[in-house]
């Protein structure tokens, strides 16, 4: 099944005109996804690689029935290009764009979410279900169909992840590259709710990085909620505080946020992590043995007692059954005498 | 973006939040003169971007003119934390009745801005969140509504019982909150708001940090920026557009992608040695922007050895290698050079570069290994990681 995107997956991108949003169009298109539209106001009647495009979202949508949309759009212009989206009915919206104020994102975020909508970014790769759709810039040559759901932080380290899955043979059901902002849309716990949920997804690896506190979060969520083999790599354990890492929301600020905290976390929840993203299959694959083996003891020892109480029940009821039966036979007993 | 504390009380004064009379001095005598106009005992306060200036004795109380120019003396050309004090700011010592704090900050668990108030001011306040939660009150603002009155009002209750102070107070966290947006901070704050034996409140500091991705619309901050006070190699780092942090290891190191670049750094790290630098070119595979890295990693003479790490997604692994060549001709690293290309456009990449004098690598970890190899450091014990 994977994830958030998939063969329904009908796509407009916004600022489809513009040099990236052009490109990826094309790179999407190829790789399967089903890009329908385009938007670039003033650029409405155009075609981009046989692609139409539209001069608004409202268009978009009500003439091609668009239910996803891919965000290219300058960051001067992309949170206004999310509400567009938001308000032509978009349930999907994958944001690209780095660079959006932080400020403006806190107020956008309240807005999809109001919508009952989801936002995926901004500053992210997007997201890819290997076979069948992608949505985003993730190269879609080093992506192969499986059962491992990846979620992560980083572009470039999540394909280096990804990339060591599909040299082990390890395939993904979907991978989810939410991004390195400080406020974004659709989190780590979304996205593991998610997997657990997808009949596809029989793992997962998360990848997180310094700054914020969604890893421990999400380690305290996948304890309770996730009963699918969980690893993970956590990038920034050698970065020095107060300094902003490439992405907005990779800092340690105030002794909080640290690797060591995250890393401390998942293990105390029985995620391990990786001391390098491509020791990442070896761990996950002794991690699924581990939960299987304890999977197995377990449904054994339960199947043990139930043994056990059954036949103590079935010996009970049979008491009982020929007590009852033996009541009427006294009492007509009784009544001979 | 951080502004200096003058800079941000400029900003204050002009929203209608108290602040004492100050100015700002780049030498002795200016200091002096300044003590002297106030006709009243100053402070001398370092602007340098960290925190800690107290502990570190770039703040101090002068009671004549005279004190005021020797302090100064002291204060002018000090290192605070790697921060070399350039300029102080001479202002008027206020008498202090009561220290409270009063902070707005980015709250990414909420996603929200939060409002932070204490009656425990003046002292690093994040210590007195780890210690004394329950001294500080917060208040997670609903962005798309903004900071009500009330609100404020019931902040500035947890600060004072007077009714005038609880006003002005009221009055200064509304101003805060504004100037929070108007600027785009990440975080605003006042450490210590006092109360004067007069019962007047006033704003004796000031700290201001700016969203980066906000500098576009923020001309006035921009405009504000102290390049001297910044590390040179970061300030030219970002002039070739380039992200890039200074470290203290030996093994340079320049990748794509920010997540990327600090998971190799880790690895530097695990096996045995300290990175250099965190340097992320970026997405785009444009060759000057290789040939500029290379230039900021060689700057720093520490450096025994460089490690390139390229993922080829969006970025091409051809691009890369032109700009590598051009690196090498020109620049003639005096140290030796390891290259991991992978990903798209990697078998062009590894032709524009066969014959080239340098290292090549078939994964990270060979990567990592053989530039630590070649360093030839010997490598101190990794410190608990």
């Amino acid at each position: 099944m994977a994830i958030f995107v998939d063969k329904k997956t009908a796509l407009v991108v916004q600022g489809i005109t513009g040099r990236d949003g052009s490109l990826h169009a094309q790179l999407m298109k190829e790789y399967g996804t089903k890009v329908v539209a385009g938007v670039t106001p003033g650029k409405g009647g155009t075609k981009v690689h046989g692609i139409p495009v539209f001069n608004t979202m409202a268009d978009a949508v009500t003439k091609t029935k668009a239910n996803t949309s891919a965000v290219f759009v300058p960051p001067k212009f992309a949170v206004d290009a999310i509400y567009e989206a938001v308000d032509a009915g978009i349930k999907l919206v994958v944001c690209i764009t780095e660079g959006i104020p932080a400020n403006d994102m806190t107020r956008v975020v309240q807005y999809v979410s109001a919508h009952g909508a989801r936002l995926i970014g901004g500053n992210c790769p997007g997201l890819i279900s290997p076979g069948t759709s992608k949505v985003g810039i993730m190269p879609g040559s080093i992506v192969k169909k499986g059962n491992v759901g990846v979620v992560s932080r980083s572009g470039t380290l999540t394909y280096e992840a990804i990339w060591a899955l599909t040299q082990a043979n390890m395939g993904q059901s979907s991978c989810v590259g939410i991004g390195g902002d400080p406020v974004n849309g659709t989190g780590f716990i979304d996205c593991l709710e998610a997997f657990e949920a997808d009949s596809q997804t029989k793992s997962i690896v998360m990848i997180g990085e310094i700054g914020g506190t969604d890893e421990e979060k999400a380690a305290a969520f996948i304890k309770k909620r996730v009963s699918k083999p969980v690893v993970s790599f956590i990038a920034g354990q050698t970065a020095p505080p107060g300094k902003r890492m490439g992405h907005a929301g990779a800092i340690i600020s105030g002794g909080s946020g640290t690797a060591e905290e995250k890393i401390r976390a998942l293990n105390a929840a029985g995620v391990p992590v990786a001391g390098s993203p491509t020791e990442l299959p070896e761990l996950l694959t002794t991690q699924i043995k581990k939960l299987k083996e304890k999977a197995a003891k377990k449904a054994a020892r339960q199947a043990a007692t139930a043994t056990k109480k059954t036949s103590a029940k079935t010996t009970k009821a049979v008491a009982k059954k020929a007590a009852k039966k033996s009541k009427p036979a006294k009492k007509a007993a009784s009544k001979r005498r | 973006m951080n502004v200096h504390e003058y800079q941000a009380k400029e900003l204050f004064k002009q929203a209608g939040i108290p602040v004492p009379e100050g100015a700002i001095a780049t030498d002795v005598p200016g200091a002096k003169a300044l003590a002297q106009k106030y006709e009243r005992p100053v402070m001398i306060k370092a602007q340098v971007h960290t925190g800690g200036r107290g502990k570190a004795g770039g703040v101090k109380y002068a009671e004549t003119p005279e004190q005021a120019q020797i302090l100064s003396q002291a204060i002018l050309g000090m290192d605070i934390k790697g921060h070399v004090v350039k300029k102080v700011l001479v202002t008027v010592a206020e008498e202090i009745v009561t220290e409270s704090y009063v902070g707005i900050v980015l709250d990414r668990e909420t996603k929200r801005p939060v409002i932070m108030v204490s009656s425990s001011g003046g002292v690093d306040i994040e210590e007195v969140a780890a210690k004394t939660p329950q001294k500080i009150t917060k208040l997670a603002v609903d962005p798309t509504v903004g900071l009500l009155e009330f609100q404020a009002r019931n902040l500035a209750y947890q600060l004072y019982r007077d009714i005038t102070q609880v006003r002005q107070a009221t009055d200064i966290i509304l101003k805060l909150y504004d100037l929070y947006w108007k600027y785009d901070a990440s975080l605003i704050e006042i450490n210590p708001l006092v109360t004067t034996p007069l019962g007047d409140v006033v704003a004796l500091d000031a700290k201001l940090n700016v969203d980066d991705n906000a500098l576009y619309r923020q001309a006035e901050i921009v405009a504000m920026r102290d390049i001297d006070a910044e590390e040179p190699s970061e300030v030219k780092a970002k002039e070739a557009d380039l992200s890039f942090v200074k470290l203290d290891g030996t093994i340079g190191c320049m990748v794509n992608g920010a997540g990327l670049a600090m998971a190799t750094m880790d690895l530097v790290k695990r096996y045995g040695a300290d990175p250099a630098n965190f340097l992320d070119i970026g997405g785009s595979s444009n060759p000057d922007k290789v040939v500029a890295a290379m230039e900021i990693i060689l700057d720093d003479p520490k450096v025994r050895a460089i490690l390139i790490n390229i993922f080829g997604g969006i970025t091409r692994c051809d691009d890369v290698a032109n700009g590598l060549v051009t690196a090498l001709r020109t620049l003639k690293p005096p140290v030796p050079v390891v290259v991991r290309l992978t990903g798209t456009n990697e078998a062009k990449a590894k032709k524009i570069l066969s014959g080239v004098d340098l290292h090549t690598a078939d994964t990270l970890d060979d990567g990592v290994k053989q530039a630590i190899a070649l360093a030839g450091v010997p490598s101190e014990p990794a410190e608990g990681v």
